[in-house]
């Protein structure tokens, strides 16, 4: 029995959202007389941090203090309209959206702190910490509170804002079947190390370094978080998971956490990770999204780690320790690869 | 089938119940007890967020038939804060983003627990045993592993 070592490298391109329908996400904010600000989506937060981003550029663009803003995805029957949480779509797609209504409601809000103050909205300016004065003259200043509060109570406006994101449907061209699916990209390069057991096929993660290139980060440790826990689920897709071996008929498929594997804690490994920054020009400030990208550069990497420990070529996933100890016996034996 | 008069200590606090014969602990703490902490995931003892302390020891709620726990202590994550102050594994678990869809996430904090508990500074090879019994489906784990780790140390610069 011996164990062998080999590296496997993969790069993606991988589109943010997609075209069908022009992908469009809808976002309403508006304030309360307390000045503080809800963020209304039906865009649902399923762990990765949507609300803790657009919540992020909500306050951003308002220029209020981030601990203004609350952003409400509670129902999608009453909540303005959103694609969905899928495709990488969620920080470029409804982050745009946010952005928009964002913009419409600090016109309002703008207005009616220029009414209040007696001046031109164009003079005046947001500090990021609640208050709004005139630009060159922070003792004319105004709370947003305050704002809101005339606003509601004295003007008789509403601040708020409307924002919608929709990108322009791409034809077919018939001639040569050139379409734009996407109006941005992420990009990751990812290298997987792997020890193959030539007696009994299996393979174990030794070790992963990667670059993700995904815009700007907007929340860092959110992004890490991503990164880190989408590559297990890549590992997890190219070497356990399957619900086989009819699918998608699911007679004989797996029906509990003892034939549907997954890798635990015991089989995770050291993965370093570099985050570059290029920021995309449509997005909100600069964001396209990790999503999906965490997890796809890890399949064919491993796929390649595995050929180039063993010689054996596996494009069928997962990569069972059954199909790696068929493939080495029907080539008679392990054959190394030079080391990459 | 005459229900069985049940107590035993939820949290701290003496409770009684009646219940079916065959009744799980963990629908007797959900349903019966109103308390929502233990989750039900695969209802055969394979993914841990059932995860309770009986007697401080980690047990598989879905799989303990609830009369067994007559006269015994049982903790659930629902007990584990201090009025409105964070147990310092979860604020280690907010701290390290070791949290994303959460429904693991009571699980892990009673099996790390129920490490900590008797084992205050554990190796990262501890900490990888006392979790493999849990499944996460977000964060791949490291996330978890590095929030114990900082909540035992934490423990040992406050001692």
């Amino acid at each position: 029995m011996t164990r062998h070592r080999g590296r496997g490298i993969a790069s993606v391109n991988y589109p943010i959202g997609m075209n069908l329908g022009g992908d469009p996400s809808q976002a309403l904010v508006h304030s309360n007389p307390s000045g503080k600000f809800t963020v209304a989506l039906s865009s649902i937060d399923l762990g990765q941090g949507m609300k803790s981003v657009t919540r992020q550029i909500c306050a951003e663009t308002l220029g209020v203090p981030v601990e203004d803003v609350y952003v409400d995805t509670a129902d999608s029957d009453t909540g303005p309209h959103c694609m969905g949480s899928f495709a990488s779509r969620g920080t470029h797609r409804v982050g745009n959206a946010v952005m928009a209504a964002a913009r419409e409601a600090r016109g309002v809000m703008m207005e009616a702190a220029a009414e209040e103050l007696e001046v031109n909205a164009a003079d005046l300016e947001t500090d990021g910490r609640g208050n709004i004065h005139v630009r060159g003259a922070p003792h004319r200043s105004i709370s947003t509170k305050d704002v809101a509060i005339a606003a509601q109570f004295k003007q008789g406006k509403t601040i708020s804002g409307r924002g919608i994101f929709l990108v322009p449907l791409s034809d077919v061209d018939p001639e040569t079947g050139e379409m734009s699916p996407a109006t941005c990209y992420a990009h990751a390069c990812l290298v997987a190390e792997v020890e193959v057991d030539d007696e009994t096929g299996e393979v174990a993660m030794i070790r992963m370094d990667s670059a993700y290139e995904l815009g700007r980060a907007l929340n860092p440790r959110l992004v890490e978080q991503q990164l880190v826990g989408g590559a297990w689920m890549g590992v997890s897709h190219a070497l356990y998971e399957t619900p086989e071996p009819y699918y998608p008929e699911p007679v004989h498929g797996p029906r509990d956490f003892v034939e549907y594997l997954m890798p635990g804690p015991g089989d995770i490994c050291p993965h370093d990770i570099a985050v570059l920054e290029r920021p995309a020009p449509d997005g909100p400030f600069g964001a396209k999204g990790p999503g999906e990208m965490c997890a796809n550069p890890v399949l064919p990497a491993v796929a390649n780690a595995i050929f180039n420990a063993v010689g054996v070529r596996i494009d069928d996933l997962p990569i069972t320790p059954e199909k790696v100890l068929r493939a080495i016996k029907a080539q008679g034996g392990a054959r190394p690869q030079p080391r990459r | 089938m005459a229900k069985t008069a049940l107590q035993f200590q939820h949290n701290g606090r003496d409770v009684a119940i009646f219940v079916d014969g065959g009744t799980n602990l963990l629908v007797a703490l959900r349903e019966l007890i109103g308390d929502m902490t233990p989750k039900f995931g695969c209802g055969q003892g394979g993914c841990g967020t059932c995860s309770v302390l009986i007697d401080g020891e980690i047990h598989l709620s879905c799989l303990t038939l609830a009369e067994t726990v007559a006269g015994r202590s049982v903790e659930t994550l629902d007990g584990i804060k201090d009025g409105p102050n964070l147990h310092p594994l979860q604020r280690a678990f907010a701290d390290n983003f070791a949290a994303q869809c959460g429904y693991c996430t009571p699980g892990m904090l009673t099996a790390a627990k129920a490490l900590l508990d008797r084992n205050p500074q554990p190796s990262r090879a501890e900490v990888v045993e006392a979790i493999s019994g849990n499944i996460c489906r977000c964060t791949g784990y490291e996330p978890i592993i590095n929030a114990v780790l900082a909540a035992a140390s934490g423990g040992r610069a406050r001692a």
